[in-house]
């Protein structure tokens, strides 16, 4: 009989050797310093003392203030997601299933926008919404309104930014996931008596459910994580739990405090992952793909 | 060549179309033609950028940006570079706090060698955090002509030595537009027109300075900015002010263009850009209300800089002829003696332009008494600018 060392087969963990050295170095580490710097005490401006002492998390743990951060955050987020997942599923299913020849042409219009900077996107938006923008101007142009309509600066431009950048990511998740669907399927539900409405609800969107469930986290998780586009598209009272660390890091210099505010939001979003996965099951990940 | 990326591009481009050096058409034209540029021609040109590097010291100069930056480059660092060989290399930070945390990451001032510093807390700051350098003055024979009113407070901070040039001041006062805002309303109200409700949502604030606000705040709370004792009534202003502002602005060529897009009729505002809006014909108009904030502005440089070749950087900078066209580009007045250098009548119709040279009659703020609270006011203030 074969001892247990020899069943053991190396094999797997001999390939994913190299991945997990670059998580462990890239990710795993900075992480540690990260938490590491979160016991430390800011003493002035840019100035930290090593210490182990627990008040920068007592603080974010009590203060009514980060709660508000994280409300906010949370709710654009399922915003976002939610209407990126509704507008992206349009395209992505035209793309998957029209017969032009060209499809590539389609993709290639999709990830087009990748070439520009992400700040020049957003900021385009200012030529769009804004008082001498291309929308205020049809509107004059068209007499619907005298003086310019305040279209800027509020979270309805930043919803709009945040899903500019983000329905790419959305659509092509969604898409590969069609592309995988064995294209009989929805015609035998046909044949079967099924209205096309019946075929698509009962065939085809469960089966892009996996694709689906990968776009909503892969947004949901970027809106979460970001602070330029409240900065830039929006007013006062739109901002983001990421907006709290970079005034944190950059503007009061306190890097304690700008670490246990990176560590947190670092948790809230992995507890995203783990409801996700507890939800849908991270295996479904893989499925998007297949 | 100086090497820009495609957000410095794009900046540039819409700075131009701001100043209405170019139209609507052209700027999306030149901006599609950016794009493909900065696409196509990235590795050569990063290629080239380091044949380039390969002559001449380098000098990394970091500063405001827009309208600044364009007359530092196009009045003093080109003519310098064609006159040393030397290169400066011309970046634009949205504030030095960024430039400090910038530092303190890489632990190291390396690609960080000249600053266009504001205020002397700064200066303060900078030096107190150890990364102070000891110009060699005989070097700077041009600092003769600099006013000694506006060297002072940085020989108070650093007797023995100078980390700094003073280089150009300014004041941040109110700008208003004239066809929705009167004269008589913006004088009877002075500071407190940043309150007046009517403006609601037409209103701009600086957002990336806590003491700005602040000074503000004093005023709209009858306190004597220098001398704040109640810190609350200073917040409740800043709050007050806070539910009328559509967008606290982050820099000067943001301001520029809400100004001049009317998304508001009033803002606090740096002098300089409001003389630059008003050299463009928009109707906007300026006015420091009393006890009103003034600044100096000097060129740091930071310890481990070559010294030698910023030394003579800065002399090329002092001097009058290049002085005084980079003051009447970038609108805010030279710190050189008007008593010794013979100012232009441009210079001399420049908001906060003060010909007696002693700088009197205009209010700076008192590093020791501002740096003193800065830790825990800087952290009261990003919270009330976001409804706390």
């Amino acid at each position: 009989m074969p001892s247990s060392e020899q069943s053991i087969d190396k094999r797997p963990w001999l390939l994913l050797s190299p991945s997990l050295m670059a998580i462990t170095l890239l990710v795993v580490i900075p992480m540690a310093f990260i938490l590491v710097y979160s016991f430390y005490e800011n003493i002035d401006l840019a100035v930290d003392k090593v210490a182990f002492q627990f008040g920068n998390w007592s603080e974010v743990m009590t203060d009514g203030y980060y709660r508000i951060a994280i409300w906010k955050t949370l709710r654009l987020s399922v915003i976002v997601t939610v209407l990126a997942a509704v507008l992206g599923y349009i395209p992505a299913y035209f793309i998957a299933m029209t017969k032009f020849r060209d499809k590539w042409l389609l993709l290639l219009l999709l990830i087009l926008p990748f070439w520009i900077s992400f700040i020049i996107r957003t900021l385009s938006w200012i030529h769009i919404f804004g008082n001498q923008g291309a929308l205020n101007g049809l509107f004059q142009l068209l007499g619907l309104t005298d003086a310019p309509l305040s279209l800027m600066y509020n979270e309805f431009t930043v919803i709009v930014g945040f899903i500019h950048v983000f329905l790419p990511y959305m659509i092509l998740n969604i898409y590969v996931s069609l592309e995988g669907i064995d294209e009989n399927l929805e015609p035998a539900a046909r044949t079967l008596g099924a209205t096309p409405w019946q075929a698509f609800r009962e065939v085809t969107l469960p089966l892009s459910m996996p694709g689906l469930a990968a776009g909503c986290l892969l947004v949901f998780v970027l809106t979460g994580g970001s602070y330029v586009t409240p900065l830039i598209l929006g007013g006062p009272s739109d901002f983001l739990f990421g907006n709290l660390i970079y005034d944190a890091i950059v503007t009061e210099l306190n890097w304690p405090m700008g670490a246990t505010l990176s560590f947190t939001l670092l948790l809230l979003l992995g507890l995203v992952v783990v409801l996700y996965s507890r939800l849908m099951g991270l295996n479904q990940l893989s499925k998007a793909f297949k | 060549m100086k090497k820009i990326d495609s957000t410095k591009r794009y900046e540039m481009l819409k700075e131009r179309m701001g100043n209405g050096d170019m139209d609507r058409r052209s700027f999306f034209g030149l901006l599609g033609a950016a794009g493909i540029y900065a696409g196509v021609s990235g590795g050569v040109m990063t290629t080239m950028a380091q044949q380039a590097r390969a002559a001449g010291t380098e000098l990394y100069f970091e500063g405001w940006g827009g309208v600044v930056s364009e007359a530092l480059r196009k009045h003093a660092f080109n003519p310098y570079e064609e006159a040393s060989g030397n290169k400066v290399v011309d970046a634009t930070f949205g504030g030095e706090a960024e430039v400090l945390t910038k530092i303190k990451a890489a632990g190291s001032t390396n690609g960080h060698n000249i600053l266009h510093s504001s205020g002397v807390s700064w200066y303060k700051r900078w030096i107190d955090a150890g990364y102070g350098s000891e110009l060699n003055l005989a070097n700077i024979p041009n600092v003769e002509n600099v006013m000694e009113a506006i060297i002072a407070p940085f020989r108070a901070i650093t007797p023995n030595s100078l980390s700094a040039i003073p280089y150009d001041y300014g004041t941040t006062g109110i700008a208003y537009n004239t066809k929705f805002v009167s004269e008589e309303k913006a004088k009877e109200l002075g500071a407190n027109l940043l309150l007046d409700k009517e403006l609601k949502g037409k209103i701009g604030a600086w957002g990336g300075d806590w003491a700005n606000r602040a000074w503000y705040g004093a005023l709209q709370s009858n306190q004597d900015p220098n001398n704040i004792q109640d810190w609350d009534a200073v917040w409740d202003k800043a709050r007050e002010n806070r539910e009328l502002v559509l967008k606290y602005w982050s820099s000067g060529a943001e301001l520029m263009d809400l100004l001049a897009k009317e998304e508001i009729y009033v803002t606090e505002a740096w002098s300089g850009r409001v003389a630059a809006l008003q050299a463009q014909g928009h109707p906007i108009a300026y006015m420091d209300p009393p006890n009103g904030l003034a600044w100096m502005e000097s060129m740091f440089v930071l310890k481990g800089s070559p010294m030698a070749e910023a030394e003579e950087l800065l002399n090329f900078m002092l001097d009058p002829a290049t002085a005084i066209a980079v003051a009447e580009g970038q609108k805010y007045p030279t710190s050189l003696d008007p008593n010794k250098v013979e100012m232009t009548d441009t210079i001399k119709a420049l908001p906060a332009y003060d010909p007696t040279g002693k700088l009197d009659k205009l209010v700076f703020r008192d590093p020791v008494v501002w740096n003193e609270v800065e830790k825990e006011q800087s952290k009261q203030w990003n919270r009330v600018s976001k409804g706390g």
